[in-house]
């Protein structure tokens, strides 16, 4: 099963260089203004997600309004048992958010959320059935949605509206030396988004190269944590979550960045167990990639939920601060 | 689990179950399935699986209806969505596999799978509260649908708690009343012809 994790063996060996594959960002940063759509998991399992992606987006000047009495996305829970009502409450957002701010994107930092919303985007706007029978339900609480709301990842956000550039020049205490684990995990790259490869993503690379680190290249980056298997079938889970940080471990990675609360619930929760069941050492702390921006661009570690994950970042925090 | 062997007798089959997979939004593609197996290959979680996704597909068109809907192997789809990107004939198998497990959880084949009560336990909160309530979600679906496991994860949560991860308070959304009335006319609807 690990073979095909050894450095030099495998399809993605370390690129000598990473051709960009980003866009121009937007000129008009000054005026970055979005609907946030932070999700039950930021409220809860995942403080230090809510908390530092609030002090980036503070920091490069960007606006989020939180959404006006959002609820539950759905996820992929809801999904596998109804899928009407999943996509209409999805649309219950989407079409709260419409009337809070017609001309502004919806950014989700889970990329569970991501998914969930832009789903029902997606079906709403290609089966005109669907649309007509989520209005129906939606009319119910005064509500309409016509599919035009534009949905996106917080990444994107950073990465192709403000600038990875930009924020390479903003960086006080450069991550040097710093060798960290890219992990994009599955929703946030697939089904096929504009945001970036499905197979072999880059953005979260470019982004942690400007802030002075050095990312890890290893094939894992964009395999399956196992999501929410890790409740119903625990061994699987497990065994999914063992092979990215084991193989993240062996390229050398000090440290593991990802976009997503279930992955790092996944990671980092079970990792000890991990090591006991299948007789390991890893050592990884799991973070959120706004929690490396953040202690780039100097801002202080309490207010960027340091401390929070359970496989400790201590060292880390110390090293840089 | 046993392998179904032997010859399919054409009685036992439900020879219209792809007509009613093509139903679904999206279900009509599955009359595009080549059989190269590029889902199964892609999969995660396929060298566990009896049926994988591309006999899955096969099972459909022979009629097999029992069979793929009785099958543990549905509810190991992760939601990873590789075999959705990879398909070379462009059907969504992920969202097949969704459908797979919405028919089985509504003509009861799979409501002793633990991957349906976690389904069921979380619409049930979120139907409650408008939002998930991580604490009441994990606290009903290992008591109820994985108590072996519950202990087993009581150091994972005791450690999540202590960081603040599993806050006590519920937060109920203001308009809870229209989400209820959205929610259950989205149900009534679904179960329309």
């Amino acid at each position: 099963m690990n073979s095909h994790c050894e450095p030099g063996i495998g399809r993605s060996n370390p690129p000598q260089e990473i051709a960009s594959s980003l866009k121009a960002p937007r000129n008009d940063t000054k005026h970055m203004e979005y609907t946030y759509y932070p999700g039950c998991s930021l409220h809860s399992s995942a403080p230090a997600y809510e908390k530092s992606s609030q002090a980036v987006m503070k920091a490069i000047g960007a606006k989020l309004n939180e959404l006006e009495d959002w609820n539950c996305c759905g996820a992929t829970a809801y999904m596998s048992i109804k899928e009407l009502t999943a996509f209409s409450i999805s649309a219950r957002n989407l079409a709260l958010a419409k009337k809070q701010a017609p001309n502004h994107d919806v950014v989700a930092p889970c990329s569970g959320c991501f998914v969930g919303l832009t789903k029902a985007n997606k079906y709403i706007n290609e089966f005109p059935e669907i649309k007509e029978k989520v209005n129906v339900a939606l009319a119910e609480a005064g509500l309409e949605y016509d599919g035009s709301v534009k949905v996106r990842h917080l990444l994107d956000i950073i990465v192709n509206d403000f600038g990875v550039d930009k924020i390479k020049a903003m960086v006080k205490r450069p991550l040097t030396g710093l060798k960290v684990a890219c992990y994009y995990g599955c929703q946030i790259i697939r089904p096929k988004t504009p945001l970036d490869d499905p197979e072999e993503p880059k953005h979260l690379e470019e982004l942690i190269a400007a802030l002075g680190a050095t990312p890890t290249h290893y094939p894992m980056k964009a395999n399956c944590c196992g999501g929410s298997i890790m409740g119903t079938e625990e061994n699987i889970g497990m065994m999914l979550s063992r092979n990215v940080l084991d193989c993240a471990a062996k390229y050398g990675a000090e440290c593991l960045v990802c976009p997503c609360p279930l992955c790092q619930m996944n990671l980092d929760a079970y990792q000890k167990p991990i090591n006991r069941k299948f007789k390991k050492d890893i050592n990884l702390p799991i973070l959120y990639f706004t929690q490396l921006i953040g202690l780039a661009l100097g801002l202080p570690p309490k207010e960027l939920g340091f401390g929070s994950e359970l496989v400790s970042a201590d060292d880390i925090v110390r090293r840089f601060s | 689990m046993k392998e179904q062997k032997g010859i399919q007798r054409e009685g036992r089959l439900t020879l219209d179950f792809i007509d009613e997979m093509k139903q679904i939004p999206g279900g009509e593609q599955i009359a595009l399935c080549i059989q190269c197996g590029t889902c199964s290959g892609s999969c995660p979680t396929s060298h566990l699986m009896t049926h994988t996704p591309r006999r899955l597909i096969a099972m459909t068109r022979a009629g097999m209806r029992k069979e793929v809907l009785e099958s543990p192997d549905i509810w190991l789809c992760t939601s990873c969505y590789y075999c959705y990107v990879r398909c070379p004939r462009g059907i969504k198998v992920t969202d097949l596999m969704y459908a797979y497990k919405r028919l089985s959880a509504r003509d009861k084949f799979g409501i002793q799978k633990r991957g349906y009560k976690l389904g069921k336990i979380f619409m049930s909160v979120v139907n409650k509260y408008g939002r998930n309530n991580e604490l009441e979600l994990l606290a009903k679906f290992f008591g109820f649908a994985n108590p072996i496991g519950g202990i087993k994860n009581t150091f994972i949560g005791l450690g999540l708690f202590l960081k603040g991860r599993l806050p006590l308070k519920t937060h109920k959304i203001k308009d809870l009343g229209g989400f209820k009335k959205i929610v259950n006319k989205a149900e009534e609807l679904a179960r329309l012809p």
